[in-house]
């Protein structure tokens, strides 16, 4: 099987056992054994969501060290619309693309103009679609990978149109190695993200060979060298020749803009992970029956709820609408020049989309049901009441890793308790129960 | 039909209880996906089911749905006390429907139920006598 790669990383002198990660994961992949949070690869799908609510700073986010990101001779900015989110409202985000050369960066690469070229690529292959409905939006990574590992039927759903940071990066490297005559591997483009899920989308997309962004580096790392290099531009060096054409669009990281620039009455907008899993059940179960389009994000709010973001996601909302309102149509595509490009397939992901189901109880379906109804057995002698200390986050999810092998009964300190405490009938009793799982 | 039922389980559905419509459906779609289905597979049962499912959801009193797994077939019988139909034939056909406007609001009533399970399955056959209820036999072939 192939290896995923996770952009988290466990440090295991920090933890503490505290199992806040297990409780919140939403794919449950992650148990902790002898005080020691692990992680579940097949299951992670890379919402970031434990290294939210880790107490200890122990689950840390891999992205690319800043000083990597300058090994490249050329070296371009792209940051996520929500970096000018972070900055007070009155701080000029011209004076942020000035911050990010100051600390570094050659070149900052602006997704507006992919925002709006994509948008409309997505409404022309909305509106010529003719298959199964309704179609989910491939924008948000950890949605991609939520549904490859549990909703495997639903994968042929996922619009097959690229990224705006994806066609942004792949437009500025061909222009710039053209306009500077230098190969394009001397240009190293370098994403500010604000969740770990765009790491592995960089790192090991998805749906294509390789990713057109080379690294990605954390909004968070980034900010307090920018903070400081953005409060000494002063006004007076906001100049063309320093800014260019600044253009500025929120792109889809809010949630509902990507509909709302659809325009389609049948779509639907839903953020964070709960939510969304909801949605994808009743997608599962053939529940939306009138909704043609669905903007799925696992941030609540959209990219600006990131767990690598230092603006409270409410009031970067405030700020990215005010500079909507100000720098509202700075960007201008030419309609007919993208529909040529969208007929060509520039658009389009190079893949389809595979399903990346979790491996059965037992390849043998005979084997396979003996197992679940061993494991329903298991479940119905547990209190159900999911308190966590086998290191399990459910007694469902415990059940199962007994089943498997991975757990033992006499992790749990109800039922596991009494055999071990007194034995006796009731011994005899979960011996039954709990098979020859030993 | 011989074949050793590896797996059994019943489920009751209650008649115009709207606000849990769905779930056996949603039931029967995590067991197969748990004992490891292919996911079509998993999806056409699922279709099957909710289509049966919600039959008698808006036309009967109660029913029953029985969910039999075999070595390599999936089988759904349905068995339901109500109103039952009067041509089956006629039931069939796609687009038909005796939905009463309430229902087609909810978004039901499209003709496609019937029509839909037959084309979800491998084998299907269905019963009723006007009155009395209906019976449906819904097998899947899993490989």
């Amino acid at each position: 099987m192939e290896k995923y790669y996770h952009p988290i990383k466990f440090v295991e002198e920090r933890c503490q056992g505290r199992m806040k990660c297990m409780r919140v994961c939403p794919t449950q992949a992650i148990r902790v054994k002898n005080s020691k949070a692990r992680l579940i690869e097949d299951l992670c799908v890379d919402c970031g969501e434990c290294i939210n609510v880790c107490p200890s700073g122990a689950i840390v986010p891999l992205t690319d060290p800043f000083a990597r990101s300058m090994d490249f001779k050329y070296k371009v900015a792209l940051p996520s619309p929500v970096l000018f989110s972070q900055f007070r409202p009155d701080v000029d985000p011209r004076k942020v693309v000035i911050g990010l050369k100051r600390i570094g960066f050659d070149y900052v690469c602006d997704v507006s103009r992919a925002c709006q070229e994509v948008t409309i690529a997505l409404e022309e292959f909305l509106s010529t679609y003719r298959g199964r409905l309704p179609l989910i939006s491939s924008f948000c990574p950890t949605v991609v990978r939520l549904i490859q590992v549990k909703y495997p039927d639903l994968t042929e759903l996922v619009v097959p149109i690229d990224v705006p940071r994806e066609i942004a990066a792949r437009d500025f490297k061909h222009e710039l190695s053209k306009k500077l005559g230098v190969d394009m591997q001397e240009i190293g483009v370098i994403y500010i993200t604000t969740c770990p899920a765009k790491i592995v989308s960089i790192k090991q997309p998805a749906e294509k060979e390789r990713s057109w962004i080379d690294g990605a580096i954390s909004l968070v790392d980034v900010f307090a060298p920018l903070f400081s290099a953005v409060s000494d531009v002063k006004d007076e060096d906001v100049t063309e020749e320093e800014v260019g054409d600044f253009t500025f669009d929120a792109g889809w990281s809010m949630l509902g803009e990507m509909t709302r620039l659809l325009g389609s009455e049948r779509s639907i907008a839903v953020s964070g992970m709960s939510d969304v899993t909801k949605v994808l059940d009743d997608i599962e179960n053939s529940k939306l029956r009138d909704i043609d389009f669905v903007e799925l994000s696992s941030c609540l709010g959209g990219c600006i709820g990131g767990s690598l973001v230092v603006e409270n996601m409410y009031v970067a909302r405030n700020s990215l609408l005010k500079l909507l309102k100000r720098f509202r149509g700075s960007t201008t595509v030419n309609r007919e020049e993208v529909l040529d490009r969208y007929r060509e397939g520039y658009y389009f992901l190079e893949r389809k989309l595979a399903p990346r189901p979790l491996r059965p109880l037992d390849p043998d379906v005979a084997k396979a049901i003996e197992k679940k109804k061993q494991k329903d057995s298991i479940y119905n002698s547990l209190p159900k009441i999911d308190c966590g200390c086998c290191g399990a986050p459910t007694c469902l999810a415990f059940a199962e890793d007994i089943v498997r092998g991975q757990a033992s009964l006499d992790d749990c300190i109800y039922v596991g308790g009494v055999r071990r405490g007194q034995g006796g009938q009731k011994d005899q009793e979960r011996k039954d129960i709990s098979g020859d799982h030993r | 039909m011989e074949d050793e039922v590896l797996f059994f389980q019943e489920f009751s559905i209650m008649g115009k209880d709207f606000s849990n419509a769905g779930t056996v459906s949603t039931q029967i779609k995590s067991i197969l996906k748990e004992i490891g289905f292919d996911p079509v597979i998993v999806r056409r049962a699922a279709i099957a089911a909710y289509e049966a499912e919600m039959n008698v959801v808006m036309y009967a009193e109660r029913g029953v749905v029985r969910l039999r797994v075999t070595p390599d077939k999936i089988r759904i019988e349905l068995e339901d006390e109500g109103q039952g139909i009067e041509d089956i034939e006629l039931a069939m056909q796609e687009g038909y429907s005796t939905a009463t406007p309430e229902m087609r609001e909810m978004g039901f009533g499209a003709g496609m139920g019937l029509p839909n399970i037959k084309r979800n399955s491998d084998h299907f056959e269905i019963t009723s006598e006007p009155g009395k209820g209906t019976k449906l036999n819904i097998v899947i072939n899993a490989r």
